[in-house]
Formats: C-alpha cells, sequence, structure tokens
C-alpha cells in the first residue's frame, strides 16, 4: 500500500519533469522563432525510413497507373462528335438533321462520367501511389509482408502513445495562451505598442499550434506576402490552412461566430486586434457582409483579411470555383496557394466523414503535415473586368503555382445538386445542331 | 493489412467477372473503387441517387436514361456485378482478341450488344419496339424546352418513316440496325479503358 503510493509519486514526478522539459524545449523555441532542428531531425528519419520501406516492397504496376485515371477521356465536342456520327448516314432527307445515332454521345459522354468524374473525386482524400504506414490510407494495399506489418505495428504505437500526447499538450497550450495573451493585450489602450504585442502574440500561438501538428512549412516568394488594407485569398483544404498561413504573418480573420471552445476563441482573439466574425443570420444577408468587408479593407491600418472564396474544403488536388463576394470588394487580392504532401499526413478534411474532433484526432496522429506556401504578386480588378472574370483569374494564378487542376465547378457540389441550367445549356446546344439558328418558340 | 471495406472483392468473383465482362484484373479492382466510393449507403449496392450525384451524369441531358440501364427490370439497387457487365458493353471491341471466349456465347462489347444497348435508351417501355411515343419523349429529353411540340413531331415523323421497313409505324431492333449499318458503331460507343 505504502510502496504503491511511493512509486505512483515516483513515476509522477518523473513523468512531469520529463515533460516539462521536452515541453519547454519545443515550445519556447517555437514561440520566438527560433528553430532547435527537432523538427527537422524527426522530418529526416521520417523521409529516410520511408525510402528504406520503398526499396523493399514490391511495387506494384497499380502505382503508376493511379495517376493516370482509370480512362481516357474523349475530348470533341458536341458538335465534333454528333457531326461525325451524322456523316455516315444517307442524305436523302431534306431539313432536320437528327439522326438515331445521335444518342451514342450522350451515352458515351454519361458513362464515362461514371467511371471517372472530375468532380467527386475532389471530396475524398487523394490517392496515395505508395503507401506511408498510416492505417487510414490502405484502401489499395493489403497484406504483404511481415516487414511492413511489423513497422507499422511500431508506427501506431509512436503515434498514438508518444506523439499524440505530445501535441496535444502543446495544441492546449497554445490556444490557452492565445486566449489569455489576447485577453491581456485586449486591456491596453489602442497604440502601437498594442498592435505590436497582439502580433506577436498571434504568432506565438499560431506557432506552438504548428508544433503541435509536426509541420514543416515551406514559404515562397516572401516578398509577395500580403500588406495591410488588402484580402489575402487562398485555396482551401482545412482549418488547419489558417494555422499554416498565420505562421508567417498576421491575418485579420473573417468566419461565422460559434459556440463553445471556438467561441471563447473568437471572442478573446478580437480584443486584441479587429477580426470580422458574422453572426449566422448576417451571412445571408450579401449586402452586409460586402459593406462590413469593404469598410475593414479601407482602413490601411487593418491587418489583411483572410478569405477562402471555394466556400468549402477541397482535397488539395483542385481548386473550385471561386465565390465572387470577396471579388467585388475591391482592394489589391493577395492570392496564396497551398499545397500539402500527402506522403506524411492527410490535410483534407471531409466533413461529411469525419467531424472537427474526429478530424483533430487524425491530424495529430499522422506522421507530419508538409506543406508549400507561394506568396502570389498581387492582383487588381481589371477596367470594366467583372467579378466572376476576375475571381477566374486568380483561381487560375493559384491553380497554376500549385499544380492543382483548375475547375469551374462548385465545391459547394459536395451536398447540393448541380444547378438546372448547366443542363439547360447542353439541350440548348444540341437543340441548335438538330434545326439550326432559327428555332421557333 | 486487409482492406477496410466491408464487401471485399474475392479472388474468384474478380475471375468470374472477368470471364463475362472481358476486363483486366487491374481494371476490375480500379471500378471496383469507383464503386464503392460512389456507395454512399455502404451496402454494396448502388441506387439511383448514387448516381445523380455525380454533377456531370446530373447535367446529361439523357442522365436518367443512362442511369436506368445499370437497373434490372422494377429493381432499385444494382450490385457490382451488374454495374460491370453494363460498363462492359463499352469496352472497345479490339481489346477481345486476347480472351477469346471459347464457349462462343457474343461478348457484351459485340456491335450488337452496343446497338442493343442505345436501342434500349429509346425503347422507354422495354417491349423491343421504339414508337412514335417514345421517340417523342426521347426528343423532348435532349432538346429541352427549345424546340416546339410541331418540329419535333415532325422529326419524329421523318425519322420514323426512314427506318420503318414494315410499316408498323415503330423501329423494332433490326430495323434500328439497319439504319445505323454505316455508323462507326465500334468507335463511337467505345471508351479507352487504361490497364
Amino acid at each position: 500500500d505504502c510502496i504503491m503510493d511511493e512509486s505512483w509519486e515516483l513515476t509522477l514526478t518523473l513523468f512531469k519533469a520529463w515533460f516539462s522539459a521536452v515541453v519547454t524545449v519545443i515550445m519556447l523555441p517555437a514561440m520566438f522563432g527560433v528553430s532547435l532542428g527537432i523538427t527537422e531531425g524527426y522530418m529526416k528519419i521520417l523521409w529516410a525510413t520511408l525510402r528504406i520501406q520503398r526499396e523493399h516492397k514490391k511495387q506494384e504496376a497499380l502505382n503508376t497507373s493511379l495517376a493516370n485515371g482509370i480512362i481516357q477521356r474523349g475530348d470533341g465536342s458536341m458538335e465534333q462528335e454528333i457531326g461525325e456520327l451524322r456523316r455516315c448516314r444517307p442524305k436523302s432527307l431534306a431539313g432536320g438533321e437528327f439522326t438515331l445515332s445521335d444518342i451514342f454521345y450522350f451515352s458515351r459522354k454519361g458513362i464515362e462520367s461514371i467511371v471517372e468524374d472530375e468532380v467527386t473525386q475532389r471530396f475524398t482524400s487523394e490517392e496515395l501511389a505508395s503507401w506511408n504506414l498510416l492505417t487510414r490510407t490502405n484502401n489499395n494495399f493489403h497484406y504483404i509482408s511481415l516487414r511492413l506489418t511489423v513497422m507499422w505495428a511500431l508506427g501506431v504505437v509512436i503515434r498514438y502513445c508518444i506523439l499524440l500526447p505530445l501535441r496535444i499538450t502543446l495544441a492546449a497550450i497554445g490556444l490557452t495562451w492565445l486566449v489569455i495573451g489576447t485577453t491581456l493585450v485586449g486591456l491596453l489602450p489602442n497604440s502601437r505598442v498594442k498592435n505590436w504585442l497582439s502580433e506577436l502574440v498571434h504568432l506565438m500561438c499560431y506557432r506552438i499550434c504548428a508544433r503541435g501538428l509536426s509541420a514543416t512549412i515551406h514559404y515562397h516568394n516572401k516578398e509577395n506576402k500580403p500588406k495591410k488594407g488588402g484580402i489575402c485569398v487562398a485555396n482551401h483544404t482545412s482549418p488547419i490552412d489558417v494555422v499554416i498561413l498565420a505562421n508567417d504573418g498576421c491575418y485579420a480573420m473573417v468566419g461565422q461566430v460559434h459556440g463553445g471552445l471556438m467561441g471563447v476563441i473568437q471572442r478573446s482573439m478580437v480584443r486584441s486586434c479587429p477580426h470580422v466574425w458574422f453572426e449566422r443570420s448576417e451571412m445571408k444577408d450579401r449586402h452586409l457582409v460586402t459593406k462590413r468587408l469593404t469598410d475593414h479593407v479601407a482602413d490601411k491600418t487593418k491587418l489583411p483579411i483572410l478569405i477562402f472564396p471555394e466556400g468549402t474544403c477541397i482535397n488539395n488536388t483542385s481548386v473550385m470555383m471561386f465565390k465572387k463576394g470577396s471579388f467585388e470588394i475591391g482592394g489589391t487580392i493577395y492570392p496564396v496557394a497551398i499545397k500539402y504532401d500527402p506522403q506524411f499526413g492527410d490535410a483534407f478534411w471531409n466533413s461529411a466523414k469525419y467531424n472537427m474532433v474526429s478530424y483533430l484526432l487524425r491530424m495529430m496522429t499522422s506522421w507530419a503535415i508538409v506543406c508549400n506556401v507561394w506568396y502570389l504578386p498581387p492582383m487588381k480588378r481589371q477596367e470594366g473586368e467583372d467579378a466572376v472574370h476576375f475571381a477566374n483569374r486568380v483561381k487560375s494564378a493559384i491553380a497554376r503555382q500549385g499544380g492543382l487542376v483548375d475547375l469551374s465547378w462548385d465545391g459547394g457540389l459536395k451536398r447540393a445538386k448541380v444547378k438546372d441550367t448547366y443542363k439547360e445549356q447542353q439541350q440548348k446546344k444540341y437543340s441548335s445542331m438538330l434545326v439550326g439558328e432559327d428555332s421557333s418558340d | 493489412m486487409g482492406s477496410r471495406a466491408s464487401t471485399l472483392l474475392r479472388e474468384e468473383e474478380i475471375e468470374e467477372i472477368k470471364k463475362e465482362t472481358g476486363f483486366s484484373h487491374s481494371q476490375i479492382t480500379r471500378l471496383y473503387s469507383r464503386f464503392t466510393s460512389l456507395d454512399k449507403g455502404e451496402n454494396g449496392t448502388l441506387s439511383r441517387e448514387d448516381f445523380q450525384r455525380i454533377p456531370e451524369l446530373a447535367i446529361n441531358p439523357l442522365g436518367d436514361r443512362i442511369i436506368n440501364a445499370f437497373f434490372p427490370e422494377g429493381e432499385d439497387q444494382v450490385n457490382f456485378r451488374g454495374f460491370m457487365r453494363t460498363l462492359a458493353h463499352f469496352r472497345p471491341i479490339e481489346d477481345n482478341e486476347k480472351n477469346k471466349d471459347p464457349s462462343g456465347t457474343e461478348p457484351l462489347n459485340s456491335r450488337n450488344n452496343k446497338l442493343l444497348f442505345a436501342f434500349r435508351l429509346y425503347d422507354l417501355d422495354r417491349d423491343d419496339k421504339i414508337s412514335r411515343d417514345e421517340l417523342l419523349q426521347v426528343l423532348r429529353m435532349m432538346v429541352g424546352v427549345n424546340i416546339s411540340d410541331e418540329q419535333l413531331g415532325s422529326i419524329a415523323d421523318r425519322t420514323i418513316q426512314e427506318a420503318d421497313q414494315n410499316g408498323d409505324n415503330s423501329i423494332s431492333f433490326s430495323e434500328f440496325i439497319k439504319v445505323l449499318e454505316k455508323v462507326d458503331v465500334e468507335q463511337k460507343m467505345s471508351i479507352r479503358f487504361l490497364h
């Protein structure tokens, strides 16, 4: 009984000592932006193990074909394809161009989209060419060898028993410090010092949180970093995007007011510097939203606002339609491209499958989050250019830089049905092939 | 590590599908991957809603007819076998050289079967005849609101006149084949599946 107490106390003390030592070694440098090389060392080990694993593993032919897709799609237009079909027809009847074979075009297009389409694949995690020892990515890879199983089991122990508690502690500390720090700074009167302190507090907390995810971020073209009074737009893959970007600069966040923990964080953040939080009811009023954002942007002393125009998380293989709202505000747009490396952890938040808590758990039990951030040169709306065109221009620039597929499909298709207007467009096009431009009614 | 899918594709099943459809082993596993990703209910079958969730298919004017082709008469669910059987119609005919079926049954992707697939898109009530009404309905799906009833009617009349040989004012399958005998069905109703 007595011995139990003693050994329990001893374990507790050792545990506390170890924990505080490790956390201090990781946390303090993070807060001041200094690197002790721990994360870099960890990453080197990861890369090395991956290489060893690949050399010894049988590579199936499946790996290369995954990059190509299941089918090679026909790329002819409607006019081209149906035109070719009709050429085989005996030219006997005057007027009216319909042939029974017209249907071939639609049926082939339809079956092609059933086998492989551009949209639905964007809402699930990207398939990997070779397994990275995380159970969750093992879709096409079945039992391969004992060696691999052992490595995988070892990986589970390391990830769940060592990395996870460490990361949770760091995240907890980071968020607590964010709330306390911003509230304290909020007590100060408005001044240059307050702004400087606010930026410092924010940066430190985001750096701690980034450590809490073992995030390795490479920033490119820092000369294009967003400036005050501007609007920063980026492609959206996960809530972590905010942490990734805020590690290198200070932004005014834009979003909906939440309850619970999120709400506490939001309320304290806004005490130290202006962020733009909307009530749920306000979000529906587009004019109100635009006005508040315009007012914020017009004040050149305020931090650049951070917006994700896709409106939802996409799996980082493509950029989907940018909603034009952010591009109607005016001001300078600073586009940013974020590309995650899926090798060590999948950052995509599939909100249909996982809620926020399970998502964060998955993040913290991955090997690491590796990503590249490119700051693109600022863009402005040109004379006579409408918001939609401008939005597409920015979207293309981001897609090109990040090596992502540029799609015009709406990310909202994740949950909503596609609008009938697209089908009507197709019908109109086909009709003009039937009776020419002067169709009646 | 085994796959987490509750309905794992067994080797015997893959072999059976290979024999029946002519797809290769790797094509079958990849198409199975696609099948499971469409199967939101995770019960091993697809419903019509699962298909309609594909935006490119939803905006296809004949989307509903194509979806219907997967479902046998009166059924609302299609399993992986049925899925593959329908897709097999679109395999290119050249691919057949490697696995000639010794039993002599016509492969699913023969010219005849491709034409049958297209025929069934028109034949709404599955009575092996395309009536004027059915042709009108399908035409209406393809053109939307852009063409008047009268014009559409005359197009339908012309088409039936051209094809109908036995005077019953509808198009049978053999009449259908005759009208399209010069069309390159093999190329137009085939999809290049990568290995």
